[in-house]
């Protein structure tokens, strides 16, 4: 009797041939989608580098690339990229907790106006805005500040997502209100409630909007583009460009630079695997 | 923190006996918690999307701007470079999404299961969708190296593919930045596709066996209707995403080379940054908005028709 784990049957296929065409198959393609990044690894720490390819090789270990990554502002660069990160998700997580509260938990009047506003924020790619933005951040409107050249500028945008705030309002619906309610009656006010019974309960969820805007904030490139026009507030992605050609040093610092913009995701995507995964499935089925 | 006194006598949830003014302030801490993301979203989402639509329909001056009415938009309907622009836009959205869809689907169908090492090849394989655009357009702009010791062009060697050119030539350009897209875009449609497959109930399959369907017809009755929802949250997202693509190509080729990889994006970008034509960048961006906004209604009618 054949066994269903999945639709083609393929655990259940034994025999030299069947375990051939699996190796084979499973190794292409982690060949296809970590080679490339595998192949900067090694060049990145390699000492003679081929300027029109990657080593796949290594001759000689150094950390060479690095150092003189330095005289080239990227640790500069990347220290940038970790303040709007830093901030950006802390004001992020913060919005979109309190947000959250309101749409899961209470009722009230233009409840779906709300959310309506939410699904067209999620509708609306912020490339498009992009040109008419930078206007705004260099003039904000009543406040009149100008955002343009400030760590600000690129972490106010950032602080509210649609997806977070609909991932957490999702989980803070499972919540049991009687969790709630059983404080209120020993007289727990409205913020004791939220932080002492309705956060821990969603640590899960945190996780899950904690990697995912990880990710998002790190990934923007058009923001920090308008946002930062003097090299010193660029941020580590958009830097790269710019390190391209270097006479001296050759293509090692812009390995060793992009190896580094690589970096932070994969580890939090290793870290918060599982987390990850569920908001893949739980934002892409749902919409 | 709570400086306001709490009432000492519980509310029950019965909603007909609230008081009004208990409900009131119920109402009112609910938009005090909503107000930080409102407030952001009207900033730096409504208000750029409303200035973005006037300055749509002005020729925009450092002194003073003129009011064109629809000049922009025609502007962009029958300028060359724009017209040339949507179309590498459309061609490479569609090439996208068909390509992630296909890889993303057979990659599933080959990797489902519980194994553990089949839990390794998915998250290694995963990794592209996490990484930063910017540095994954780093990479494969250094694999893509047009001469004959560049690192695609070795392996195209190994099977005896004459060098190529990639990104450097006007014929292949577009489409070399189309295939790093995939690239990026199969583990993810791999992953969503395979949270579909775990849905399906395995008796269908166990009976379909016992019926003595072959693999192929078990697939195409049961495999694929069930994915079908899937297939099209995937379609559409996958289809916007590829309308609005910047970095990609920003970083590969800025266009280039002779405008032959120009997409809507760029173009607005150059437009809006560089020669300062802002009127006609926003209204560049509306229709890129519409474009996108047509997308998904059409495909929820799709569905909705499909389904009903």
């Amino acid at each position: 009797m054949m066994r269903f784990d999945s639709a083609l049957g393929l655990e259940s296929r034994r025999g030299p041939f069947a375990t051939a065409g699996k190796i084979l198959a499973y190794s292409g393609m982690l060949v296809v989608f970590t080679g490339p990044l595998v192949g900067l690894l090694i060049s990145a720490f390699n000492k003679t580098l081929d300027p029109t390819s990657f080593t796949w090789w290594p001759d000689e270990f150094t950390f060479d690339n690095f150092v003189h990554a330095a005289d080239r502002n990227v640790y500069r660069y990347l220290f940038n990229s970790f303040v709007v990160v830093g901030f950006g998700l802390l004001l992020q997580m913060i919005v979109s907790v309190f947000a959250a509260y309101s749409l899961a938990r209470k009722k009230f009047r233009g409840m779906s106006v709300v959310m309506l506003i939410m699904l067209t924020t999620m509708m609306l790619p912020e490339e498009i805005i992009a040109i008419p933005l930078s206007l705004v951040l260099a003039d904000l409107p009543v406040l009149h500040l100008n955002l343009i050249g400030t760590y600000a500028g690129m972490i106010l945008p950032v602080g509210a997502w649609g997806f977070s705030i609909l991932v957490m309002t999702e989980f803070m619906k499972e919540v049991p209100v009687e969790l709630e309610e059983a404080a209120r009656i020993d007289g727990a006010g409205e913020l004791r409630t939220f932080f002492t019974i309705i956060l821990p309960l969603c640590r899960p969820a945190l996780g899950v909007i904690g990697v995912f805007g990880f990710t998002m904030i790190w990934d923007q490139y058009l923001l920090p583009l308008i946002v930062a026009p003097e090299a010193g507030m660029w941020t580590l992605p958009i830097a790269l460009r710019s390190l391209r050609s270097d006479e001296e040093v050759g293509i090692g610092v812009l390995l060793a630079a992009t190896l580094l913009a690589l970096l932070p995701s994969i580890v939090a995507f290793l870290a918060f695997q599982r987390q990850f995964m569920r908001g893949l499935t739980s934002g892409a089925v749902k919409g | 923190m709570t400086p306001t006194p709490t009432p000492a006598r519980p509310q029950t949830a019965a909603p007909g006996r609230t008081p009004g003014r208990a409900r009131r302030r119920g109402a009112l801490i609910a938009w005090a918690f909503l107000a930080p993301a409102l407030l952001l979203f009207l900033y730096f989402k409504f208000i750029p999307m409303f200035t973005g639509l006037m300055m749509s329909f002005q020729e925009i001056r450092y002194i003073d701007s003129t009011w064109v009415g629809l000049d922009n938009y025609a502007t962009i309907l029958t300028d060359e470079a724009f017209r040339s622009a949507i179309w590498h836009s459309l061609v490479l959205a569609l090439g996208t999404t068909a390509g992630s869809l296909v890889f993303g689907l057979g990659l599933a169908l080959l990797i489902e299961g519980p194994a553990r090492y089949l839990w390794f090849v998915r998250t290694a394989a995963f990794l592209p969708v996490v990484v930063t655009m910017a540095a994954v357009a780093e990479v494969w702009r250094i694999m893509y190296h047009p001469g004959d010791t560049g690192t695609l062009n070795m392996i195209l060697g190994w099977v005896g593919i004459a060098p190529q050119p990639f990104l450097a030539d006007e014929d292949s350009s577009l489409l070399s930045i189309m295939v790093m897209s995939i690239w990026r875009g199969t583990p993810y449609d791999m992953m969503i596709f395979l949270a579909g497959l775990v849905g399906i109930d395995r008796t269908l399959y166990e009976a379909a066996a016992v019926d003595g369907a072959s693999t192929w017809r078990r697939l195409r009755h049961i495999t694929l209707p069930a994915l079908r929802p899937v297939f099209w949250i995937l379609f559409t997202l996958a289809a916007i995403r590829g309308l609005r693509v910047f970095v990609e190509v920003y970083v590969l080729t800025n266009g280039g080379p002779n405008g032959s990889s120009e997409v809507l994006m760029t173009l607005i970008y150059k437009l809006g940054f560089q020669t300062g034509e802002l009127g006609i960048a926003s209204a560049g961006g509306i229709v890129l908005f519409a474009a996108t906004l047509a997308l998904t209604v059409l495909v929820q009618l799709m569905r909705r028709r499909q389904s009903a």
